[in-house]
């Protein structure tokens, strides 16, 4: 029986199995970040360890840094103690930082791909459940708890149950308007926001081959929003091609090599998925959520559904509940409804390609005036690539405030939140209650769908605007 | 991590699906560098009132003097969302050893189990049964035996856990104990070609 691409990776990378318990499975990268990482250096330090292979662990600050003045020290006293406490636990462990002011600085999941240091076949984690996005590249990548932060500092090593396996295959050519954050919303909705728990997602099939690497780290990043462990796709000339020449991408006799090797990295034929999922691309349309979990989305010209159409209670009463929560009525449209704020940033639609998505369609027009549009580049080289493109020019005469690279309104750690009760289009990947801010109402969409509700100030079928 | 045998206690029932970690610890209080302290933000934005402590949201069962106990009982996917370990300490921290529910997200089954906090997941039925209990309602969850009882009637399910999970909890040894102790073997793998 032929073997997945998931089983290809993680049998390599097994120390040993125990018996009747997880394996023992070897981490090549990890990722660390300011907010999951102090109570694990603290543990390491309560045991007199020190950091095992500290060459294997990149650390940047991303989660609660400000997206303006970066320059100065960080006001919230919390945030520039955790951001602090970073900078001593790599200089005590010889671990490389990429802190504020690096021009490598960045969301932990755009730097980590742009700085090449993400490879095909690798295992990589990091105290965070985006690590998925790693995935895009052939890749065993998932998100951990500080414990496992600690363990994997401490042995590069983690104890984990091997997942089942699940394989999406999104077949046949997009519609127009739609991109890669409209099929894994598509996709969640149609699967719900736990459909994949216990498993971890290989995303084939013509329509995912078709995507650039940015659109594919779209995908996997969401992975985690319908339970998954994690998402991948097997690399091919497209990961190849984005790789080359990157800052940590091998090169010279090493890249041939690592060639031969990553062109290995694929499901075979008879490989055997625990469970197979069909779409077709034909059907998505570019998507919206309107309730609390990312499972809850409707194409733009949807309407939100009526709880009393669902035969199951306890979804009836999230609905409701969700509803409530929004403001929203059920059975009527998202499109036309006005929203207050604009989101184009997270680790979800930061990158250099979806700036160059947004300024194509906002190029010569001009916000809505009662929108607040706010775009933070996912790191400092997808900002200085805005500014070298002329992008940030486009932004400036559109009225959007380009911000610094960091999470930002994401999560709301740091001043970057949605006021109470209003609504943000946002290129996140969460809507739940008070992710925003307390009270913010957030509607997860793709950059275009985003862009177009900024120039008009209300939830738009972007095809509208499309010429 | 504190061992875990047998908890015998009522119950705070919160009968909502979906229970991501940011309701369970909002983001802003994630910028503590140690693990104590975070119960008193547990559920934060449920409990209160437009974050002021001094307006409980009446309604909310942790508002109500009418639940206690050691053991959460939650709607199905508990836990999705965001990785952040905070989620279990501070369930921890509030008092919490066993969460209960017919679901539980990857992540926090992960950090709740590296931390000694029990997550018992048993069928919607039983589920269902418990949040039609009274208040005064006694739980017993016994690890050894994977049990899960309602005390009044006898109403018990059996509950799964890794075997080698299990062992850890009821001894209180936690994966990096275990990491430690094969580190020449982790050595020796490194030194395999590729």
């Amino acid at each position: 029986m032929g073997k997945t691409l998931f089983e290809k990776i993680w049998e390599k990378h097994i120390v040993r199995t125990i018996a009747d318990g997880p394996d023992v499975l070897y981490i090549d990268k990890h990722f660390i970040h300011e907010v999951t990482s102090p109570q694990a250096f603290a543990g390491l330090e309560r045991r007199g360890l020190k950091v095992f292979r500290p060459a294997q662990v990149v650390a940047t600050a991303d989660h609660n840094v400000p997206t303006i003045n970066q320059h100065l020290p960080i006001s919230d006293e919390l945030s520039r103690n955790q951001v602090e406490q970073l900078i001593r636990n790599c200089k005590a462990h010889g671990i490389e930082l990429y802190g504020l002011g690096h021009p490598y600085q960045g969301i932990v999941h755009v730097i980590g791909p742009e700085l090449g240091i993400t490879q095909p076949g690798m295992t990589i984690v990091c105290g965070d459940s985006h690590t998925s996005t790693h995935g895009a590249f052939g890749s065993i990548a998932f998100g951990i708890g500080t414990s496992e932060v600690e363990m994997v500092l401490a042995s590069q090593c983690l104890l984990q149950a091997r997942p089942k396996l699940m394989r999406i295959r999104v077949e046949g050519s997009l519609n127009r308007g739609v991109v890669s954050k409209d099929i894994i919303l598509h996709i969640i909705s149609a699967i719900s926001s736990s459909g994949a728990t216990g498993y971890f997602v290989e995303f084939a099939g013509s329509a995912i081959r078709s995507l650039s690497m940015e659109a594919r780290m779209t995908i996997c990043n969401m992975s985690i929003e319908m339970g998954a462990r994690g998402g991948m796709i097997a690399p091919d000339q497209t990961t190849f091609d984005y790789l080359e020449g990157r800052r940590f991408a091998p090169a010279g006799r090493d890249w041939d090599q690592k060639l031969e090797e990553w062109k290995r990295l694929y499901s075979d034929e008879d490989a055997v998925f625990d469970k197979e999922v069909s779409i077709a691309a034909g059907d998505i349309e570019p998507m919206i959520t309107y309730g609390t979990n990312p499972g809850l989305g409707i194409a733009i010209n949807g309407l939100i559904p009526a709880p009393e159409t669902i035969p199951d209670e306890s979804e009836r009463r999230n609905i409701v509940k969700a509803l409530n929560y929004m403001g929203l009525e059920a059975g009527k449209p998202l499109k036309g409804m006005p929203v207050q704020h604009v989101f184009i940033g997270s680790c979800t639609n930061s990158r250099i390609e979806d700036l160059r998505l947004v300024a194509g369609l906002v190029k010569g027009r001009k916000k809505n005036e009662g929108v607040k549009v706010m775009i933070v580049p996912g790191s400092q080289q997808v900002a200085a690539q805005v500014r070298e493109e002329g992008l940030d020019k486009i932004f400036a005469e559109a009225g959007f405030e380009v911000r610094q690279p960091g999470c930002s309104a994401c999560l709301g750690m740091n001043e970057d939140k949605i006021p109470a009760g209003e609504y943000c289009i946002s290129t996140s990947n969460r809507n739940f209650e008070g992710r925003q801010g307390a009270g913010a109402r957030t509607l997860l969409a793709s950059p275009l769908t985003a862009a177009a509700a900024a120039i008009t100030g209300v939830v738009t079928d972007i095809r509208e605007l499309l010429s | 991590m504190q061992a875990i045998h047998t908890i015998h206690s009522r119950f705070v029932p919160l009968q909502i699906e979906n229970i991501d970690t940011d309701q369970i610890i909002p983001a802003r209080f994630l910028k503590a560098t140690t693990k104590e302290g975070f119960g008193k933000n547990l559920f934060r934005d449920w409990r209160y009132e437009n974050d002021d402590e001094n307006r409980p949201r009446p309604g909310f069962a942790l508002n109500d003097p009418g639940y206690s106990g050691q053991i959460l009982v939650a709607g199905k996917n508990f836990g999705c969302g965001s990785s952040r370990e905070h989620a279990a300490w501070s369930l921890l921290d509030y008092g919490f050893r066993v969460v209960v529910s017919s679901f539980f997200a990857d992540i926090f089954k992960s950090n709740a189990l590296n931390n000694g906090l029990l997550p018992v997941q048993v069928s919607d039925g039983f589920l269902q049964r418990i949040f039609a209990l009274g208040s005064s309602a006694t739980l017993t969850v016994n690890l050894e035996e994977q049990s899960i009882a309602i005390d009044a009637t006898g109403d018990m399910e059996r509950f799964a856990i890794n075997p080698y999970k299990k062992t850890c909890l009821l001894h209180g040894y936690d994966d990096l104990d275990y990491l430690l102790s094969i580190k020449s073997a982790i050595e020796s793998f490194e030194k395999q070609p590729a």
